[in-house]
């Protein structure tokens, strides 16, 4: 029988201590009894002489300042200019970056997803598919929506607009950005053809589709300048068109391309037999731009119209890189080409991206 | 009208939605003091309202200054209903009464409300000026300084040490009136603030007459504390050492050593000291008229006491005797023998203060309580504490001594029930501390020739020939020249000079009793007949693990007793330490019962092996490896009587006798422990169930680590409570004496655990305060500190940096800085007690004031009139050294108009970095490579807070955590705005939690004190050209928040 036990247990300093470990047991949504266990499993212990009473203390009493803290974590201006709990600078923003760290298996399962209560209700099964706790999901996807909330009202640029009001380290507010322009345009990244891309390769695209396509581009001081992509730009896209639509021109452009790469490339006959739907592959994608159905589907319709089948025929990155240099560079030098400065602002992303793309 | 108060409010932040349909508030302010009431404008829907008040003025006498806390409430109006209140904070603002602490509060203070903790912050500036009062039969007593540390404080230099002052104001408790009946928990909280703050400040005032009376100008060791004694009222008591304090001046003419001119500081004083009349004369002033003989209401028991030292318990009355002594003891009584309570808070002392201590002096009292009729005439409070402080006085009496030192007061209260204690260390005191212009030379002494100062305090103060308990007396082990007994107890620190061996360590005794529940008499007498043998307990505990860990004298020791309904719990702490001078402590022996069986003699041989390997560990592990000069004399107590004489006799004309009466009181009886009684059983198995530290930690309960030295800055203050239900039915004492000493043991595991990222580290002046808050209940709170130190570094290396050796890092100190010292000045023949630090000149250059303030410097109103314009050029220059936004700011913030600019101050501001700055906190009055340069003054906060929604807060857990770090953060920012960076000899010492599950209820009280200061590296100091930075970032810092 046990004959006392503990009604309260509290430790406060007046600066206050917080475990790095046991911050990410709290951030990856371990109850407080495993995340016992695991520092028990670490070896802390032995370490320190203590017991495993000592280790629950501890742990209860780190889980309570974390779960204090958390109000101030969803601004985190707010945690520099607080009272309540004295934090060295380097801590608060280690809290801060750890807080708004993600999994890549989660925000995989949710790029490109409207950041809605829908979503949230099946987090479950979210949580489910990648192992990771239901309350980790929930703070993730928390995460999201209030960065997405912030950023969608205000000016200039969305990295920096991060980076200024959630205190994020330069890689993690690229990171959101990314999120947040996937939200926004709401690209789809969860099909099965796409489920070999990670988010890294996303996140690398949506800065190319940021830094090029968007409104922000050639305006820096509008709103939503970063998040939506260039109307103007789009509807210029059906333009390049005519590069399939015009026999001769598509000719000229596969006989320059040809001549390039002659040669150069083991994959050559295979490049010559699929040029024109390659070309034609690109170049639609483009035009159908304008509507934001297809806008959506811009990733899916890279890969089945244009990566599978290069795959299929065994191209190496190298020969995608040489071909989508010359095929960009080769319509320079069509004279009947007048959609230059277009064509530029279009293919220097869809290389980028399809050169990312492209990997097993 | 003496005084006129000033406050402006300047901003909100972060408020709390009040309008749920706007998600906004319309905040405005309700300034109060005493009976005037001030209002902001209403500023609309923002939960970060910009006020910008006018100067909210009130014309008070300075009575009332002393009295009254200033109250901002902060309300959301609502056009329909009534306004509700979201908070509140009481600013004490007797820290800008004293000439030479704060001139100015300015910064963010959370606002506080006892049902929902802190809502928000809000920015407020509150100035005073003071009329000169030449009225010498004033009731206030502005100016008086306080300081909670129990040493001299750190920038300081102590003229004369006047003495023992003490007061109490009894009040109703708020809670208890008819009135409770109809208003919220919350009205009667606020109620219960309020009144606290009101009798805290009554009490500070009343204290500072008395010391003015003495010719004092400051109160050191000043301790507050509350008894909530439920029906019968509410008292606030304090005691405190009056003093008379010099600043330390920067001028190097003044900076001499104080002996050259010993008495000049004191003839310009333009207070002059009437005679030295004890404190108690003040005590026939109409305040307060002198106790009658009425001792008590109802019932008291005053309990037999011991008197500690050595191993002996029971005291008897000395003789005087001796002619040494008797010299010795005339020459210092003249300074001592008209006072009534020859006692002093102090802990630590200047060199050469300290002459002989004798031993622990404690005393008991079981009270019944009954209502206080009259609040104004608390006598029967007053009579109860005096009769204990008698009694205390005798005791040192038959020590020998003429004093008592490092003195406390307390209570346990239960019900009904209360129990007084007092406790401190009998000593004998050099006189010339106690004399007017006296603290100089060291060659003063002029009977006895002077004992060297690293163990002359362990000379035995009493005669041998009249011992006042038994003990075992052999010659100083450091001069051979005078008496020491085996073992010392004190509850002073260790004095700086005294010769150690290794380093020290926290010991406790831990013991429980269990207690029939009873009511009225019978409960108290079963409580007093209890008390003696606890204390007798607690003491043989304390014995035998100080044996255990082979060290001879205890310091620091505080013996808490605290009673709940059906038990008492005792717990004593101290630190261990081997001092060099006293002989080596004898081991344990185990005795078994006459003959029995074999397997039983190998169970007691098992056992005393494992107690003997465990003294040498912990002489390992303690690195005591005392010198061994006399062979004979280690290892055995009692050296062979006539080799020792023989040795010695020249030295001393009486050793003779002192062997034959080592040899009456036989030898090593107190330390062996008899098996067959199943306590020895169970003390043997406490004993060794202590664990040492884990590697890279230690721990004592005093201000400085006996044996640690070379400090280095990292620090963590910290707080942690815990409350354990016994669940049981058949509790028996053995039982429940295991529980809490596991519960204790735990607590002090979980510490280290929790700072083990801190290691090599020491958790010094660990304070545990047990209560039993409620049947089966047992609450332990801890307060510490936790300082790194540098493992590697020799010992000889370390620099004055704690300040321990006063006197001589002083001057060393004063010699290297310049510009820092600048910090302190203080014209020599300013008055270093004005009780006025206001005139017509001084009001002109308060704008200067406030630049002066925003980079730290401290004038005097003398240095004030004549070198405003040298602070603006200082500033200009600082400005441009540093060239920072930050340093703008606070001259930004000097300006009395800074409202235009400000907004865009923070507007940048806020992206970029915090607006709050640093405030450290400790239980020590210094802190490690740093010197304090500024005392702000006295921080004394009490709050209530409660919840109806406990399981929603987290539980107990949540709701206490939550609580203790909102206390923090509100002592912290009343310091910054004090324009302080640190809070020393910070403790807390009230925290009384009740809870009711059942009813999703909890409430807690919390009483913190301490000094505020700032301090500056001294990394900072020792390059001479350098400006402090840390005080200028820091106020820069502050100063940004003054505009914002």
């Amino acid at each position: 029988m046990e004959i006392m036990s503990v009604e309260l247990d509290v430790f406060v300093g007046n600066t206050t201590i917080m475990d790095e470990e046991v911050y990410q047991f709290w951030l990856d949504g371990y109850t407080v009894s495993d995340a016992v266990k695991v520092r028990m499993e670490g070896g802390v212990l032995e370490e320190c002489e203590a017991s495993a009473e000592v280790l629950q203390s501890d742990t209860m009493d780190q889980y309570r300042t974390f779960q204090m803290c958390e109000r101030l974590l969803h601004t985190p201006a707010k945690l520099a200019n607080q009272l309540l709990f004295q934090i060295p600078p380097h801590r608060q923003a280690m809290l801060i970056e750890r807080y708004y760290a993600f999994d890549s298996a989660f925000v995989r399962e949710v790029l490109g997803k409207k950041l809605s209560k829908g979503t949230k209700k099946d987090l479950d099964d979210v949580s489910l598919k990648t192992g990771i706790t239901l309350k980790s999901c929930r703070r993730q996807f928390d995460n999201f929506k209030r960065v997405f909330k912030v950023v969608e009202e205000l000016k200039g640029p969305l990295v920096e607009n991060i980076q200024t009001h959630f205190l994020l380290s330069d890689k993690l507010a690229r990171d959101y950005a990314a999120i947040v322009f996937f939200a926004n345009n709401r690209f789809e990244t969860g099909k099965r053809k796409l489920q070999y891309l990670s988010f890294q390769d996303f996140a690398f695209c949506a800065g190319q589709l940021i830094s090029n396509w968007t409104v922000g581009a050639v305006d820096n001081m509008v709103e939503d300048m970063d998040v939506d992509l260039d109307k103007e730009f789009l509807q210029d896209l059906k333009d390049l068109k005519i590069l399939i639509t015009d026999k001769d021109l598509l000719d000229q452009h596969k006989s320059l391309v040809c001549t390039a790469l002659r040669g150069k490339t083991k994959v050559y006959s295979e490049m010559e037999a699929n040029f024109k739907n390659l070309s034609r592959g690109l170049i639609n994608i483009a035009a159908k731009l304008t509507n934001t159905k297809d806008v959506r589907d811009l990733f899916i319709d890279l890969v089945e119209k244009f990566i599978e089948p290069c795959r299929s025929d065994r191209w190496t990155a190298a020969d995608m890189k040489l071909f989508l240099i010359h095929y960009t560079n080769s319509a320079h030098i069509l004279d009947t080409f007048k959609h230059q400065v277009t064509w530029d602002r279009y293919m220097g992303v869809i290389k980028s991206c399809i050169l990312k793309m492209y990997h097993d | 009208m003496p005084g006129k108060l000033k406050a402006k409010i300047v901003a909100g932040r972060q408020l709390p939605v009040m309008d749920r349909a706007s998600d906004l508030t319309d905040a405005f302010v309700e300034v109060k003091f005493g009976n005037t009431t001030f209002k902001t404008d209403v500023y609309p829907k923002s939960l970060n309202p910009q006020w910008n008040s006018e100067w909210f003025k009130f014309e008070v006498d300075d009575e009332d200054l002393q009295d009254e806390p200033l109250q901002i409430t902060v309300l959301d109006h609502d056009t329909y209903s009534a306004n509700d209140a979201i908070g509140k904070v009481y600013i004490d603002i007797d820290p800008l009464l004293s000439s030479e602490a704060a001139t100015v509060i300015s910064g963010w203070f959370p606002i506080y409300d006892t049902i929902h903790g802190i809502r928000g912050e809000i920015n407020v500036l509150v100035k005073v000026d003071l009329f000169n009062d030449s009225n010498r039969f004033r009731q206030s007593s502005c100016g008086v300084k306080f300081f909670c540390t129990t040493s001299i404080p750190r920038c300081y230099r102590v003229v004369t040490v006047h003495g023992f002052v003490e007061e109490l104001v009894v009040n109703e408790d708020p809670e208890y009136q008819w009135i409770d009946r109809i208003r919220t928990p919350r009205a009667s909280n606020e109620a219960r603030q309020r009144l606290i703050s009101l009798m805290s400040g009554e009490l500070q005032r009343k204290i500072g007459l008395k010391v003015l009376e003495m010719g004092g100008n400051a109160v050191v060791g000043y301790l507050q504390c509350f008894d909530l004694e439920g029906e019968s009222g509410l008292v606030v008591r304090a005691i405190g050492t009056a003093c008379t304090l010099d600043k330390l001046s920067s001028l190097p003419t003044a900076a001499l050593p104080a002996c050259n001119s010993p008495s000049r500081d004191m003839k310009e004083s333009p207070l002059a000291q009437g005679p030295s009349h004890g404190c108690r004369s003040t005590h026939s002033s109409p305040i307060h008229t002198a106790a009658g003989s009425r001792l008590s209401q109802g019932f008291s028991v005053s309990v037999p006491t011991l008197i500690f030292t050595g191993m002996g318990s029971g005291g008897s009355v000395g003789k005087e005797g001796g002619p040494l002594k008797t010299l010795l003891r005339q020459q210092t009584q003249t300074a001592l023998e008209q006072r009534e309570f020859p006692f002093f808070t102090l802990t630590c002392f200047p060199p050469g203060f300290l002459v002989h201590v004798g031993g622990v002096v404690s005393a008991r009292s079981v009270k019944l309580l009954d209502r206080i009729h009259n609040p104004d005439e608390p006598e029967t409070r007053d009579a109860w504490w005096e009769e204990i402080r008698q009694e205390i006085k005798s005791h040192a009496k038959a020590l020998g001594c003429h004093a008592v030192v490092g003195y406390s007061e307390s209570t346990s209260i239960c019900e009904e029930v209360c129990i007084l204690s007092a406790s401190g260390t009998a000593a004998i005191l050099n006189s010339r501390f106690m004399q007017e212009g006296c603290l100089d030379s060291y060659s003063e002494h002029r009977l006895e020739e002077p004992s060297p100062p690293s163990c002359g305090f362990c000379h035995i103060p009493y005669d041998e020939l009249n011992m006042p308990f038994p003990t075992h007396l052999t010659y100083c082990y450091n001069c051979r020249r005078q008496k020491v007994p085996d073992v010392l107890f004190t509850t002073i620190d260790l004095p700086v000079e005294a010769a150690i061996t290794g380093k020290g360590c926290l010991i406790q005794a831990r013991l429980c009793r269990l207690k029939k529940k009873a009511q009225g008499e019978a409960n108290a007498t079963a409580i007093s007949n209890l008390l003696p043998f606890m204390e007798y307990e607690l003491h043989t505990q304390l014995m035998n693990k100080l044996k255990l860990r082979g060290m001879n004298a205890l310091f620091g020791l505080r013996i808490q007793i605290s009673v709940g309904e059906n038990m008492l719990v005792g717990l004593a702490s101290a630190t261990g330490v081997y001092l060099t001078a006293l002989p080596s402590p004898g081991g344990i022996q185990i005795a078994g019962k006459t003959p029995s069986d074999i397997a039983y003699e190998q169970h007691i041989s098992n056992m005393q092996k494992k107690i003997n390997d465990t003294i040498a560990k912990n002489k390992e592990l303690y690195e005591i490896n005392p010198p061994e000069i006399i062979e004979e004399a280690v290892g055995s107590p009692i050296p062979e009587p006539r080799q020792r004489s023989r040795l010695f006799r020249s030295h001393s004309e009486s050793s003779d006798e002192v062997w034959e009466l080592d040899l009456s009181h036989g030898k090593k009886d107190a330390f062996v422990l008899e098996i067959d009684d199943t306590d020895a059983v169970e003390d043997i198995h406490s004993l060794l169930t202590d664990a040492p530290p884990p590697v890279g930690f230690y721990s004592c309960n005093t201000e400085i680590m006996p044996g640690i030295n070379n400090w280095t800055s990292a620090l963590q203050m910290f707080t942690s409570v815990r409350v354990f239900r016994l669940s049981n039915v058949n509790m028996t004492n053995q039982g429940l004496n295991k529980i809490f000493n596991e519960l204790c043991e735990n607590l002090l595991k979980s510490l280290y655990f929790k700072l083990r990222s801190m290691a090599p580290c020491c958790l010094c002046h660990l304070n545990f305060v047990v209560a039993v808050p409620e049947e089966d209940l047992i609450q332990v709170a801890v307060t510490a500190v936790a300082m790194t130190f540098d493992k590697d570094q020799n010992q000889e290396n370390w620099k004055p940096s704690t300040d321990k050796m006063l006197m001589k890092a002083i001057s060393e100190n004063e010699e290297q800085l310049q510009f820092p010292l600048e910090l302190c000045t203080e014209s020599p023949s300013s008055q270093p007690f004005s009780p006025s630090k206001g005139t017509g000149l001084q009001d002109g250059a308060n704008v200067h004031n406030t630049s002066a303030r925003a980079t730290s410097v401290d004038y005097s109103s003398f240095a004030d009139r004549c070198s405003t314009w040298i602070e603006l050029i200082k500033l200009k220059a600082q400005t441009i050294r540093r060239g920072s936004i930050k340093t703008t700011s606070s001259q930004e913030k000097a300006s009395p108009l800074p409202e235009g600019r400000s907004r865009s101050l923070r507007s940048t501001k806020s992206c970029s970095g915090s607006t709050v700055s640093v405030v450290k906190m400790t239980p020590l009055p210094f802190l490690p490579g740093t010197k304090i340069v500024k005392y702000l003054g006295i921080i004394n906060m009490f709050f209530i807070r409660e919840t109806t929604s406990l399981r929603e807060e987290g539980g107990v857990s949540g709701f206490l955590h939550c609580f203790i770090a909102e206390v923090f953060s509100m002592v912290r920012a009343h310091v910054a705005a004090l324009g302080g960076n640190a809070v020393v000899s910070y403790s807390m010492k009230e925290c009384v939690f009740m809870e009711n599950p059942n009813k999703n209820q909890a409430q807690c009280l919390i009483n913190v004190s301490g000094d505020a200061v700032i301090f500056v590296r001294e990394s900072e100091l020792e390059a001479p050209t350098a400006p402090p930075h840390t005080s200028v970032a820091q106020n820069a810092g502050s100063g940004a928040d003054g505009t914002t």
